[in-house]
């Protein structure tokens, strides 16, 4: 439903999105994750043809977004990240510019509308102004734009930032559902949230992409990274020894040692130490405050992966 | 005429009635326009015709249109609605065209009014109607002109201010200094400025003349105007 080959995309010397390939299958929910600043938006951008890639191409539902802009764009449906609306407009009245804008029948556009109110949860603000409406209603009414015309592939950019938990957790589901009709791309900078909705993840950092799979594969990959934190009262030094001849064990760190020493304890992957430290500190009569899996963040796993690859680029 | 059009240019000209300043701008012109009506216009003794009122009319318009148009683009590029704007299936000429459009009918309708004007002269001073209505026909088409060089102007810039100055240099310059040195060059640069002058042309409409290059050079400079504007607004998918 979307390819992507050998995307580039330049603003004068800055390099946004440096030369990347994916595609989606029809039917897919696919999670665009990455931190701020790593060509997401530029790259939904020239996905929807607000804008050209510098060099490469996409093809979205069959048509090129540059040679076929038109056609993209009636298939398309987009939620852009400002999610810009005429603030002088009333909610109904804004949808049904869209839709006659988007050339909707008469009859058709009366239901549509129905529709999207009921599914974006708007009735309540039907006949408000957009100006006086919350941040929720207006982030719901531009995922009610973007649905209006019953489009093959929904492209959303962080479609709940901006809601509050409640809302949050309705939007995933919501989007879920839709999964079942539409092919979904959608943006975001949170680990949890693709987990929960999307069927596979792509993580872009930095302009290009560092790693893609299912939630799982990408959870195995970042829990590599997590290390174990470990407060024990005992001489520092035998501790640190003994934990170190642990097999799995990779390296042991002292954070601080005042009265309790705490460690900090990396093992190789797809191990568990726990049992044996706490068995350690039982032999040794060990007092034992806290053990605790420290699960690396999104965010450490990207610094990781793009300091991994910039060494890998200087190497080259 | 095509729908997306249609509907962009109703939408645009919604825009005007929420907003402050086109009431500003059409009561402003209102005002103006009845001072010089009551004070030059209709006065006793005084031969009943518009003529007078029109080619102030004419006047203000390079003043209050580029107020007018300074939002239409400006506005979409600081919002951010451009993005919504430009990735629904429309074309950037239609863009173009409904703004233009929708800007064009809040000048008309601004007009309206004034045909009490018109009533007033040719109920009490028997005036001629011919040039009444060439006069209102030449203003429509003059802020047709204004208008479309509004709407290139939106087009550079997300500033309202930077888009309504601009405008309102080029209208300056095509207006009142065009108007103030035609007559002082000969030769070949007579004839160039005169062509150009488009206070002179406007002229023979509030006198009563229906020239048809007068229409032609009017209708030609909007469209071609126009035509730069879409351009404009292409080359941001080039960019």
């Amino acid at each position: 439903m979307i390819q992507v080959k050998n995307l580039t995309k330049r603003y004068g010397s800055v390099l946004a999105v440096d030369n990347i390939s994916f595609s989606i299958e029809k039917g897919q929910i696919v999670g665009f994750l990455g931190p701020n600043g790593a060509g997401k938006t530029t790259t939904l951008r020239i996905l929807t043809c607000f804008m050209p890639a510098t060099a490469g191409g996409a093809s979205v539902a069959g048509y090129d977004v540059f040679g076929e802009s038109f056609q993209v764009r009636q298939k398309v449906g987009y939620l852009p990240e400002s999610v810009p609306l005429y603030m002088e407009m009333r909610v109904n009245e804004y949808l049904n510019f869209r839709g006659q804008l988007r050339g909707l029948e008469r009859q058709t556009l009366k239901n549509r509308i129905n529709y999207v109110v009921e599914r974006c949860w708007l009735a309540d603000v039907i006949k408000r102004p957009i100006s006086q409406i919350s941040k929720g209603f207006r982030q719901r009414l531009g995922l009610a734009d973007a649905l209006l015309h019953d489009p093959d592939v929904l492209i959303l950019d962080e479609p709940t930032v901006g809601l509050d938990p409640t809302q949050i957790r309705a939007t995933r589901e919501l989007i879920k559902e839709l999964g079942k009709r539409h092919t979904i791309f959608l943006s975001s900078h949170i680990l949890p949230e693709v987990e929960a909705i999307c069927h596979r993840t792509i993580i872009i950092a930095g302009g290009k992409i560092v790693a893609s799979g299912s939630p799982e594969e990408l959870r195995e990959r970042i829990c590599e990274h997590s290390r174990l934190i470990v407060e024990l009262k005992g001489p520092k030094d035998l501790i640190e020894k003994s934990i170190c001849a642990l097999e799995p064990v990779r390296a042991v760190e002292v954070l601080s040692s005042n009265g309790y020493v705490k460690f900090a304890v990396q093992v190789s992957p797809k191990s568990d130490v726990r049992e044996q430290i706490s068995y350690l500190a039982m032999k040794n009569n060990w007092l034992m405050r806290e053990m605790r899996l420290e699960v690396a963040s999104l965010e450490d796993f990207f610094v990781r992966v793009v300091a991994e690859q910039e060494e890998t680029r200087k190497e080259g | 005429m095509n729908d997306r059009i249609w509907v962009l240019a109703k939408r645009e000209l919604a825009a005007f009635f929420y907003s402050p300043i086109a009431y500003v701008v059409a009561a402003v012109f209102l005002a103006v326009s009845g001072i010089f009506f009551a004070g030059d216009v209709f006065v006793p003794g005084r031969e009943a015709q518009m003529r007078d009122l029109f080619d102030r009319q004419a006047f203000m318009l390079v003043f209050i249109l580029p107020m007018l148009t300074m939002r239409i683009l400006a506005e979409e590029f600081r919002a951010g609605t451009i993005e919504s704007l430009m990735t629904a299936p429309v074309r950037d000429y239609e863009v173009i065209v409904g703004k233009f459009l929708g800007t064009w009918f809040f000048f008309a309708a601004m007009l309206v009014p004034t045909l009490i004007y018109a009533g007033m002269v040719k109920g009490y001073g028997q005036a001629d109607l011919g040039p009444i209505v060439t006069g209102y026909f030449g203003l429509l088409l003059l802020g047709g002109l204004y208008i479309s060089v509004g709407t290139l102007t939106s087009s550079l810039t997300k500033n309202q201010v930077v888009s309504a100055v601009l405008a309102f240099l080029v209208l300056s310059i095509f207006t009142f200094l065009l108007w103030g040195i035609t007559n002082r060059v000969t030769g070949t640069w007579q004839t160039v400025l005169r062509t150009l002058n488009v206070y002179e042309r406007f002229g023979d409409f509030s006198r009563g003349l229906l020239d048809p290059r007068h229409v032609v050079f009017f209708i030609t400079v909007t469209v071609g105007t126009l035509f730069v504007a879409v351009k404009v607004l292409e080359s941001r998918r080039w960019r």
